[in-house]
């Protein structure tokens, strides 16, 4: 075995010294280190956090995949170069190489920034806090070019991240100690210090900027909308998609977040696997679909009228909220993060709920960016140790109430 | 009365190696080690100095804390060796067995008619009040304490664990015996429990006990869960805690007079030829009581079973307590791609590229990797499904681990041992110690608090 020898060879080589952290980051994921247990338990399970983390990436590769076709399709729809899609989620519209080829190129950048950048730093701490490098932002990596507009600027995603991890996971102490999710902190900081790239109708299809000014110059081309479906909502606006479109995922949209059919069966993979929490996301649906029923309530009792600038988002089919904006990847891949939500499993039923519920209330209240999940989510990280505290109260009173029953 | 009690969360650990029912009877091994260290908490004082001749039974060293508790030599001979380690702490007592064993007479004693105070002094003269344990901390009893109610716990759980069933037939009336003894030493009740679906357990027809019939994986044997199942420790209360095995010891003791500790251990694990049950003293040197039945190459060796045993080499000895040996292989290989290959041949309680899950009736051979780095606590939920107490695990470890007195104590310190989280560490995908942070808490506790 040469390479395992040599490797071996060179960890020892490297032990104790600065490189270390950086050497056996690369090491372990070419091989399982051959550490045994000492005492304690003398054998352990087969999953590590590497693994744990995997599965997480796995289940995300279908919406990456589907998000690099829709990025092309979407681009030639808009310059009216092909037709909507007509026949169901395999349509021949959509999965072809043209569609695939202008995805990868303006997706892969955003893959490789994030991953160097994020990983670069994630180095760096490691060895200046001389631990292990953990593999925290293996998953955090991958969400980020899922959850920002495809045009998005590489100098800026760059500026974002290290602001995400420095500033959302190495202060705190690292992987595992961190109160806000890392990669919606990054989502955050563009949002409120580039709000022009993150909303409105020119960041959603690639080239929409270029072909605004080509139009404004004089070209004839078609105008096609690029908004998503709640910009359009938000603005009382008509849109031409259908709720099939919706569910499969032929809509403009963040990179990751338009297939609900994907995302759907990608949180079935990560419940089966016991990876996610399964009362996270179903409570979340809860707390959305209660939300949005509480709104179509409000709507048919006569409250509002039509005239109000939330007519449209209140009138919405409750049921609706469920496949548009980015409610469904929140919900499946952001809230279930095990180190900012509820710990308990109580609380995980609150939390979800609350996201859920407050995700559509600011999805439908915000006036400047017609989408809640983000800062529903964010928010709730915030409250998660206060749920989780309350939960454990109940625990620790139980036990003194035991006391005093005997006492007595 | 029986009472029956069904734990759900737990996990049944199967593994290759279990003990066949046969008995090899050994002769006694020549050189027998006592290591302080197994009675944890313990500071020794030496009674036996080196070159003493002293009989089976004769006190070795006696607790600083408390000079009436004595720590007896299993067998009689001549001290040959006391090693020390740093700052001259006693490491261990070695002892060379004599050809024939002689036994210090304690008298035999009419138990039924002996009193509380009787019972005690009795237990200490005679070097068997170490097998009394107490609740909280998991450490020896404190003799001034009286005891709210004592546990036994008459069946195993943990993986590949003798069955006490076979190791305890024909001792009924040493268990009576002791059994009889221990109602003098509480006002509460003494608590047995057994297998519900073992009808040929000894503790049956026992009288004076409480029985509970419990069901369910692995811990359901701990005692702990028992405990907290029938009768939870409040702050301010005091448990003790006997095994079935050490019982029989003070069984025998009060019927002859004679301090006998002589058990049947099971040899486990896959690193043996033929697994099976050999007799020992608490001490006895590893390397004779598994002789040529083990495949030493590349073997870890535990005194104890897998999840809360300690590791020895081939020329350590059996731990005090302890009433098995397991040996199975170590894991200090790399493994290529090992933590994103679908994996077969490990145990798993998720079901990430694990396919563990498809095999419920598999037993499987598991090496000592650890199978990932020490990570930061990250998942979730995890710890839950294998935890039966009315606790929760991840806060009550993060409690140990900022030394929180206050928290660790409403969070249910009072109630756990160092094993009860072996199961979580056992399942803890960013490989945290459980039992030894457990164990440390613990410690702080009795420091500071008492």
């Amino acid at each position: 075995m040469g390479l395992k020898s040599n490797l071996h060879k060179l960890k020892e080589k490297y032990k104790d010294t600065k490189m270390a952290p950086a050497f056996n980051a690369i090491h372990t994921f070419l091989y399982l280190p051959n550490e045994t247990a000492h005492n304690g338990t003398h054998i352990k399970v087969a999953d590590d956090l590497k693994r744990t983390m995997n599965t997480v990436i796995m289940a995300l590769i279908p919406c990456l995949i589907f998000g690099m076709f829709n990025a092309g399709y979407q681009h030639y729809l808009a310059l009216g170069e092909i037709q909507r899609v007509s026949g169901g989620f395999f349509s021949s519209e959509f999965w072809t190489m043209a569609n695939f080829t202008v995805g990868f190129w303006k997706i892969l950048p955003l893959i490789i920034v994030s991953y160097v950048v994020g990983l670069g730093i994630e180095i760096l701490f490691a060895t200046i806090k001389k631990h292990e490098v953990e593999e925290g932002y293996l998953v955090t990596g991958m969400l980020v070019p899922l959850i920002v507009p495809i045009d998005i600027p590489l100098w800026m995603l760059a500026v974002a991240v290290i602001f995400g991890v420095v500033i959302g996971k190495e202060v705190f102490g690292g992987t595992g100690m961190n109160i806000l999710n890392p990669a919606l902190t990054i989502r955050a900081f563009l949002f409120f210090a580039y709000p022009t790239w993150m909303s409105g109708d020119k960041v959603w299809v690639t080239g929409a900027v270029e072909r605004t000014n080509e139009i404004v110059a004089g070209a004839k081309l078609d105008v096609i909308s690029g908004e998503t479906i709640l910009g359009s909502l938000a603005q009382g606006k008509e849109f031409a998609y259908s709720t099939w479109d919706m569910f499969l995922g032929f809509v403009p949209g963040s990179v990751g977040e338009t297939s609900t059919l994907l995302i759907l069966l990608g949180g079935l993979f990560l419940i089966f696997t016991k990876i996610g929490s399964w009362r996270i996301m179903l409570s979340a649906t809860l707390g959305a679909l209660a939300m949005g029923l509480i709104f179509n309530g409000v709507v048919n009792a006569g409250w509002i009228g039509e005239g109000s600038k939330f007519y449209s988002l209140m009138t919405t089919p409750y049921w609706h909220h469920l496949l548009i904006g980015g409610f469904a990847f929140g919900a499946v891949y952001m809230a279930t993060d095990p180190v900012t939500a509820s710990q308990t499993n109580k609380g995980k039923w609150i939390y979800g709920f609350l996201i859920g519920f407050i995700s559509i209330m600011i999805r439908v209240f915000n006036p400047a960016y017609p989408e809640g999940v983000m800062l529903a989510i964010l928010l709730m990280n915030v409250f998660a140790p206060t749920i989780d505290h309350y939960v454990v109260q109940g625990n620790v009173k139980k036990r003194l109430k035991r006391l005093k029953v005997k006492t007595t | 009365m029986s009472t029956d009690i069904r734990i759900k969360k737990g996990l049944d650990i199967k593994l290759v190696g279990e003990a066949d029912k046969i008995t090899t009877e050994l002769p006694i091994s020549s050189v027998h080690a006592i290591k302080p260290e197994d009675f944890h908490g313990i500071i020794p004082k030496l009674i036996a100095k080196e070159k003493a001749q002293i009989k089976a039974g004769e006190a070795l060293f006696y607790s600083k804390a408390d000079e009436r508790i004595l720590f007896p030599s299993p067998i009689s001979g001549e001290v040959i060796e006391i090693v020390r380690g740093a700052k001259r702490k006693i490491v261990e007592i070695k002892i060379l067995a004599d050809k024939t064993q002689q036994h210090q007479d304690f008298e035999k004693k009419d138990t039924i008619n002996m009193s509380n105070d009787e019972v005690k002094t009795h237990l200490l003269a005679s070097g068997c009040w170490p097998f009394i344990k107490q609740r909280p901390y998991d450490v020896i009893a404190n003799p001034n304490n009286a005891p709210k109610a004592i546990f036994i716990s008459g069946y195993t759980s943990a993986p590949l664990a003798g069955d006490l069933d076979y190791t305890l037939k024909g001792k009924e009336a040493e268990l009576q015996e002791g059994i009889t003894a221990l109602t003098k030493l509480t006002t509460g009740k003494v608590h047995v429990s057994v297998n519900l679906n073992e009808t040929l357990s000894p503790f049956v027809n026992l009288n004076g006990i409480e029985l509970h019939k419990v069901s369910g994986p692995h811990p359901a044997g701990n005692v702990s869960t028992q405990i907290n199942k029938i009768d939870p420790i409040n702050k301010g209360e005091v448990v003790w805690i006997v095994t079935p095995q050490d019982l029989v010891i003070i069984g025998e003791l009060l019927l002859t007079g004679k301090f006998n500790a002589k058990r049947i251990i099971a040899l486990t694990g896959s690193q043996f030829n033929t697994p099976k049950y050999v007799t020992a003293l608490p001490g006895a040197q590893i390397k004779d009581l598994v002789s040529d039945n083990l495949n030493s190459e590349n073997t870890r060796i535990i005194s104890g079973n897998v999840l809360s045993g300690n590791k020895v080499s081939i020329d350590g000895s059996l731990g005090y307590y302890d009433n098995q040996i397991t040996a199975i292989p170590e894991g200090d290989d790399y493994e290529f791609m090992g933590w994103n290959k679908p994996i077969f041949n490990k145990v798993s309680t998720s079901r990430a590229f694990t396919f563990s899950w498809m095999f419920p009736k598999k037993k499987f051979d598991l090496n000592t990797n650890t199978n990932g780095e020490h990570r930061a606590f990250v998942m979730t939920g995890t710890f839950e499904e294998v935890f039966p107490l009315d606790i929760f695990p991840l806060q009550i470890l993060k409690s140990c681990l900022y030394k929180d007195l206050d928290e660790m104590e409403a969070l249910g310190m009072y109630e756990v041992a160092p094993e009860d989280f072996a199961l979580t560490e056992f399942v803890c995908v960013s490989k945290q110690p459980h039992q030894k942070i457990i164990r440390e808490g613990l410690d702080l506790m009795l420091k500071e608090i008492g």
